[in-house]
């Protein structure tokens, strides 16, 4: 059996769920988890992680200015602006 | 002929029309048009037309392009400018593609004409398209039964003749498991064959843009549109790119084709397992040979898959905070969500205060995320970013992800060494047909098992197919089509779609539609 704690999980995804959900899910998930438990079977002592499927190393861009949105339009599809800005709430009091 | 039928084709039968001018661009899309109107009531692939804006770019197509005047069905996920791009998602509700996605342009300049966009689990999660929250796609062949997923609309609306073919991603499986559910051609290239950029991110080291068509020659065709290095994607990769479609004849005799036993368990369908066993004395018969091969980590391939993609799901919805764009808790109308016992914790938010949980507004900004989060994603979204969370989260990171990521090392050891010696490999693309809607919406576990045969081409970055190769229920009123499955080393397409095709040729699976 996993340790998985919804609750406290969703606090660090900033998810806010219901009692329902925290509850199905905890009970979906562990059944999840418990499949992938199988996983300590595997032998990986001294196997690489994969973090990609094919990895690519030091791929750069030549350091030079390029079109980009500007501020108009990377504003367009904010949920408030103002001045220029995005609105969000108030983060100081 | 009449107008009605040109949606019905393939795009190798449109061309020819196109380029004798026999029909024009317009008069394919009004007729696409119609079709979509008249048919797509019942199966609901699409979630949005423009079809102004598509004549316009129809009336200037070049019809002597590659795909020149040809209409093209988008995934919800794809950014084309200017066009709606939600993946059918409460939280992207109103945004619209602000570039266009590489393989759009790509696909643009060879004259086609991005038409309508498709419907899909949300955010690609899922097998079935139930995860929409939109609306339910249904199987054209029964549409009592889904048309799998995620890129389930993009399916439906190849078989049900609403789209000359379409585009989709494939994340798991995504591709090629609602073309076997739905009769159609579907292709997953090889990671890094076609461009990343303006696909929405799901799991970042594992999806792909990819076809699915009526045939594998209309699927070559959009590929060697679509593929190439992309210096807007670093993953992409700098190879040359075949003429695929026009390198499909081959013969098959010294070709030598692996089957992997432990994708053929008693878990799957008798009627597949015929159906395969059936494509395998095709291939015989055409001179490849066939040797049983083993890919020893195949069992953990799921357990693998979900844990890598929901880690890289977590990080990568993560951007989705209600700030820049998309929706909002509490903005236009909105319902504001009573606060929960998950929020009356520690502070979190990194400020030095406690959330408020007085007001009705958000008053603070960890409030804010978590309730535009919670309101903005549906069930099976949330769930997997609580998982890829956990296994990320600290104590369990090595436990649960490094460990996968370890696994999958050994999974793409697996294939490296059976394509040593073998020329490709075929399996079922999926252990059983369309499933019934709602059948499995309250099982999220059994849901991932619809992946079981596909996850693993994802993990190991090697291009995969599944074509049409048979129908279970035959004698029944609705016969539900069967997916076969060919796997090829990574950028080895060319030799894929040659299989693909020679099977295709000789049988005649693909030329059945569903009665609509």
């Amino acid at each position: 059996m996993s340790d998985l704690d919804v609750a406290y999980v969703a606090r660090l995804a900033r998810l806010e769920l219901t009692a329902e959900e925290t509850a199905l899910f905890q009970t979906q998930l562990a059944q999840v988890l418990d499949h992938a438990a199988r996983l300590r079977e595997v032998d990986v002592e001294g196997i690489e992680p994969a973090a990609l499927a094919l990895p690519k190393f030091d791929v750069g861009r030549e350091d030079e200015v390029r079109p980009s949105f500007t501020q108009t339009e990377a504003l367009r599809h904010a949920p408030r602006a103002a001045h220029g800005l995005f609105i969000v709430p108030k983060v100081i009091e | 002929m009449t107008p009605l039928d040109l949606p019905g084709l393939t795009i190798v039968e449109l061309q020819k029309l196109l380029r004798a001018r026999e029909v024009s661009p317009r008069e394919v899309l009004l007729a696409l048009h119609e079709r979509i109107e008249s048919v797509d009531p019942g199966i609901n692939a699409y979630l949005w037309r423009d079809l102004d804006a598509a004549l316009a770019a129809a009336e200037a197509a070049d019809v002597s392009l590659p795909l020149g005047g040809i209409p093209l069905a988008i995934k919800d996920a794809i950014s084309v400018e200017g066009q709606p791009c939600t993946c059918s998602s409460k939280i992207l509700q109103g945004y619209c593609g602000m570039f266009d996605a590489t393989a759009i342009s790509r696909l643009r300049a060879a004259g086609a004409v991005p038409f309508g966009r498709t419907n899909m689990d949300e955010f690609a999660m899922g097998s079935s398209t139930e995860n929409s929250s939109v609306q339910p796609t249904r199987n054209p062949w029964d549409r009592a039964r889904v048309p799998g997923g995620s890129s389930g609309g993009s399916a439906a609306a190849v078989a049900a003749g609403t789209a000359l073919a379409s585009l989709g991603s494939d994340t798991g499986g995504s591709i090629r498991q609602p073309a076997a559910l739905s009769g159609v051609v579907g292709l997953k290239p090889s990671y890094g064959r076609v461009s990343r950029y303006g696909l929405v991110a799901f799991a970042s080291s594992l999806e792909q843009i990819g076809p699915l068509t009526k045939t594998v020659r209309d699927a070559a065709l959009l590929l060697e549109a679509m593929a190439g290095v992309d210096p807007n994607d670093s993953t992409s990769l700098d190879a040359p790119v075949p003429a695929y479609s026009s390198g499909l004849e081959t013969d098959l005799r010294g070709l030598r084709l692996g089957l992997p036993k432990e994708y053929l368990s008693d878990a799957i369908d008798p009627e597949i397992r015929s159906a395969i066993d059936a494509a395998v004395a095709q291939f015989g018969s055409l001179g490849a040979e066939i040797v049983e091969v083993s890919l020893p980590h195949t069992e953990y391939a799921i357990d693998t898959y979900y844990l890598i993609a929901t880690a890289e799901a977590s990080a990568n919805l993560a951007r989705f905070d209600g700030v820049r764009y998309g929706f909002r808790a509490g903005e236009n109308g909105g319902t504001v969500a009573v606060p929960s016992a998950a929020l009356a914790g520690d502070d979190q938010t990194g400020t030095g205060q406690r959330p408020s949980l007085q007001s009705e507004r958000s008053t603070s900004l960890f409030e804010h995320y978590a309730r535009t989060r919670a309101e903005g994603f549906g069930a099976e979204v949330k769930r997997r970013i609580i998982l890829g969370t956990y296994v990320l989260s600290s104590g369990y990171y090595d436990a649960y992800y490094l460990r996968a990521q370890k696994v999958r090392t050994l999974i793409r050891r697996d294939f490296s060494r059976a394509f040593e010696q073998v020329d490709a490999l075929i399996s079922p693309t999926t252990p059983e047909p369309a499933f019934l809607l709602g059948e499995r919406a309250a099982d999220p576990f059994r849901m991932y098992l619809a992946d079981i045969f596909t996850n693993a081409a994802n993990l190991a970055g090697i291009c995969a197919i599944s074509l049409p190769c048979g129908f279970a229920g035959a004698a029944m009123a609705n016969p539900l089509p069967i997916g076969l499955q060919i796997m090829a080393p990574v950028l080895e397409e060319m030799r894929l779609l040659q299989l693909a095709h020679a099977f295709e040729q000789n049988t005649e699976w693909h030329q059945r539609r569903p009665a609509l």
